[in-house]
C-alpha cells in the first residue's frame, strides 16, 4: 500500500515526464493494435478465398450461345468439377446494378452489352483448379480467366509485406518506449539518489528500493496500452460500415467482443513486461 | 558486542584513515569516541555498518563477521544497528512520523505494531507534538531527536551517534546526551562520536581517543564535575 502511495506520489511530482512516457507507450500499443487487426483480418480474408475453389471464365463478346452451352456441358461431365454456373450478360448487369444501387451515375453508364457473359466453376479439390484454369485459358472462346489462387497469392504477398512493415514499426516503437521510460525513471532515480542512499543505510534491500520504480514503469505501460487499445478499437468500430462495403462478401465483421478483450489482456501483459523491464534497466545503474 | 581486530582502512586516494585499531565494546556499554576532525571516528562507524570494507583486520558485530558478510545479509546487519548520522539524513519530503516509520516500513513491520512503536519513541525523545510536521519546520535540536527516534525505531542492539551535538547550543547538546544516556541505561550499546570535552569530563563513561587514524587512549573517565542529573 505504502509502495503504491510512493508510486503515485512520484508520478504526480513530474506530470510532464509521466505524460511523455504514457504517450510513447500509447503510440506503441496503437501500432500493436492495428497490426493485430491487420493480421487477423487478412488471415480471415485469405482463408475465405482459400475456402472457395473457384475459377471465373469470361467469354469473348462475339461468342455464340451454342458454343457456350457446349463448353458448359463438357465441363459438367468432368469428374473433378463440383459445379458450373452460367452468368449471362443480363445476369452480370443485374449483379452490377445490385452492387452499385446507390450510385445512379455508374448505373447509367453501363448496359448489358459491355458486360461479358461468364462461367463460374468450382472444383471438388483446390488442387484441381490449376487444370481447369489451363484448359479454359487455352479455349478460343474465353477472353479472360480469373483464378482465386491469384487473388490469394496477391493478398498474401501484400499482407505479409504489411505485416513486416508493421512488425518493424512495433519493434522500433517498443525500443523508443524502453529508452523513454529508462530516461524518465532514470531521472527520478537520480533525483532520489540521496533518499535511496539513506534507505540503504538504514537497512533497505535493493528490491525494497526497486519496487516503486518498477511499478511506476508498469503503470506507464498499462495506461499507454489501454489508451492505444481504446483509440485503435474506436477507430476500427467507426470504420466498420466503410470496411464492410469495401470488403464485400468477406465475412470479417462483426468482430467478436471477446477478440477486443483478449487483445487488451495481451497488451496489458506486454505493457507490464515492457514497463517493468525498462524501469529495471534504469534502476540497475544505481543499485549495483 | 563489537570487536575491531587490527583494523586498517586505506582509501583509494592513498589516505590512511585507520591504522591497526584494536577495540572491543561490550553489550550495554556507553562509549565516547573522541578525536579531532579526520581522526577516523566516522570511518569506524562506516566500517561497523559495512558502508566501507576494511583494508585489513576483522570486525565482529554481535556474531557477524562484518567484512565477510554476504551482500544480501547487509540489510539484516543494518537493521540491528541504529545510526544517528552527522548530517542526520532525514527525508525532507516525509513528515516526522513517516521518517521514523521508515526503518519499520523497510523491515516490513505490521502497520498497527509500527504505529504503537512510533508513538512510543516519539514520546521517549520528546517530539510527539511535531509528528505531523516536516523536517524543515523543526529546530536543530528537534531534528537531532528525530534522527535519534528513527535510530531507535527498530529497538536496535547498538546505537552509533556521529557528532549528534555538532551544531547545537550547550543546553540542547546536554539534552541530547542525556537522552542517549537514558537509552543506554535501558540496555542499548551506545557509541557517540564527539569532540566536545565538556561531555567527556561531565560523564563517567569510557572514552576512546583517536588521532590521525590511531587509537591513542582507551580509558574509563572519573567524574570531574557534577554529573548533570543523569
Amino acid at each position: 500500500m505504502k509502495t503504491l502511495k510512493t508510486v503515485w506520489h512520484n508520478i504526480r511530482r513530474s506530470p510532464y515526464q509521466a505524460l511523455a512516457a504514457i504517450m510513447v507507450m500509447m503510440l506503441t500499443f496503437l501500432a500493436v493494435s492495428f497490426l493485430t487487426f491487420l493480421i487477423f483480418g487478412s488471415a480471415k480474408a485469405i482463408s475465405y478465398f482459400e475456402s472457395k475453389p473457384q475459377v471465373t471464365a469470361f467469354f469473348r463478346n462475339d461468342t455464340k450461345q451454342s458454343d457456350i452451352n457446349e463448353l458448359e456441358t463438357k465441363l459438367r461431365d468432368t469428374e473433378s468439377i463440383a459445379s458450373v454456373k452460367f452468368v449471362s450478360k443480363e445476369d452480370a448487369l443485374k449483379i452490377y446494378q445490385e452492387q452499385n444501387k446507390n450510385d445512379p451515375l455508374l448505373l447509367d453508364l453501363v448496359t448489358a452489352d459491355i458486360l461479358p457473359a461468364s462461367l463460374e466453376i468450382s472444383t471438388v479439390k483446390i488442387s484441381d483448379l490449376e487444370n481447369v484454369y489451363q484448359t479454359l485459358k487455352s479455349s478460343p472462346l474465353i477472353q479472360e480467366v480469373i483464378f482465386q489462387k491469384d487473388v490469394v497469392s496477391t493478398l498474401t504477398s501484400w499482407t505479409s509485406a504489411l505485416r513486416r512493415v508493421g512488425l518493424v514499426l512495433v519493434i522500433v516503437l517498443s525500443l523508443v518506449s524502453i529508452f523513454i521510460i529508462v530516461t524518465v525513471v532514470g531521472v527520478k532515480v537520480s533525483q532520489k539518489k540521496e533518499d535511496i542512499e539513506i534507505m540503504r543505510l538504514i537497512g533497505a534491500t535493493n528490491w525494497y528500493i526497486r519496487w516503486p520504480f518498477i511499478l511506476e514503469g508498469i503503470f506507464y505501460g498499462f495506461i499507454g496500452a489501454f489508451l492505444g487499445w481504446a483509440v485503435a478499437t474506436v477507430a476500427l468500430l467507426y470504420s466498420v460500415p466503410f470496411l464492410s462495403s469495401f470488403l464485400k462478401g468477406i465475412p470479417i465483421f462483426p468482430v467478436p467482443l471477446l477478440f477486443f478483450a483478449e487483445l487488451l489482456l495481451a497488451e496489458f501483459i506486454l505493457a507490464g513486461i515492457l514497463g517493468a523491464f525498462s524501469s529495471f534497466l534504469a534502476v540497475l545503474r544505481y543499485l549495483k | 558486542m563489537i570487536k575491531l581486530d587490527k583494523v586498517s582502512k586505506k582509501f583509494g586516494t592513498g589516505t590512511l584513515a585507520l591504522s591497526s585499531i584494536d577495540l572491543t565494546i561490550e553489550n550495554g556499554e556507553f562509549v565516547f569516541l573522541v578525536g579531532p576532525s579526520g581522526s577516523g571516528k566516522t570511518t569506524i562507524f562506516r566500517l561497523i555498518t559495512r558502508e566501507l570494507l576494511p583494508t585489513e583486520g576483522t570486525i565482529i558485530v554481535n556474531d557477524w563477521d562484518v567484512a565477510k558478510l554476504p551482500k544480501h545479509k547487509i540489510p539484516h546487519l543494518r537493521k540491528r544497528i541504529g545510526v544517528v548520522f552527522q548530517d542526520l539524513k532525514l527525508l525532507l519530503d516525509r513528515t516526522i512520523f513517516e521518517n521514523i516509520a521508515l526503518p519499520m516500513e523497510i523491515a516490513g513491520v505490521n502497520i498497527l505494531e509500527a504505529k504503537n512503536r512510533i508513538e512510543e519513541v516519539l514520546e521517549q525523545v520528546g517530539i510527539a507534538e511535531h509528528k505531523e510536521k516536516f523536517p524543515i519546520q523543526l529546530s536543530g535540536g528537534e531534528l537531532q531527536r528525530v534522527a535519534i527516534a528513527r535510530a531507535l525505531a527498530l529497538s536496535p542492539d547498538i546505537i552509533l551517534a556521529d557528532e549528534p551535538t555538532g551544531n547545537l547550543d550547550t543546553n540542547t547538546s546536554w539534552e541530547i546526551v542525556k537522552l542517549l544516556s537514558l537509552i543506554n541505561q535501558k540496555g542499548t550499546t551506545v557509541i557517540m562520536a564527539t569532540h566536545n570535552a565538556e561531555f567527556i569530563n561531565g560523564l563517567a563513561k569510557r572514552v576512546v581517543s583517536l588521532d590521525k587514524g590511531r587509537l591513542i587512549s582507551d580509558e574509563k573517565k572519573k567524574k570531574k564535575t557534577k554529573e548533570k542529573n543523569l
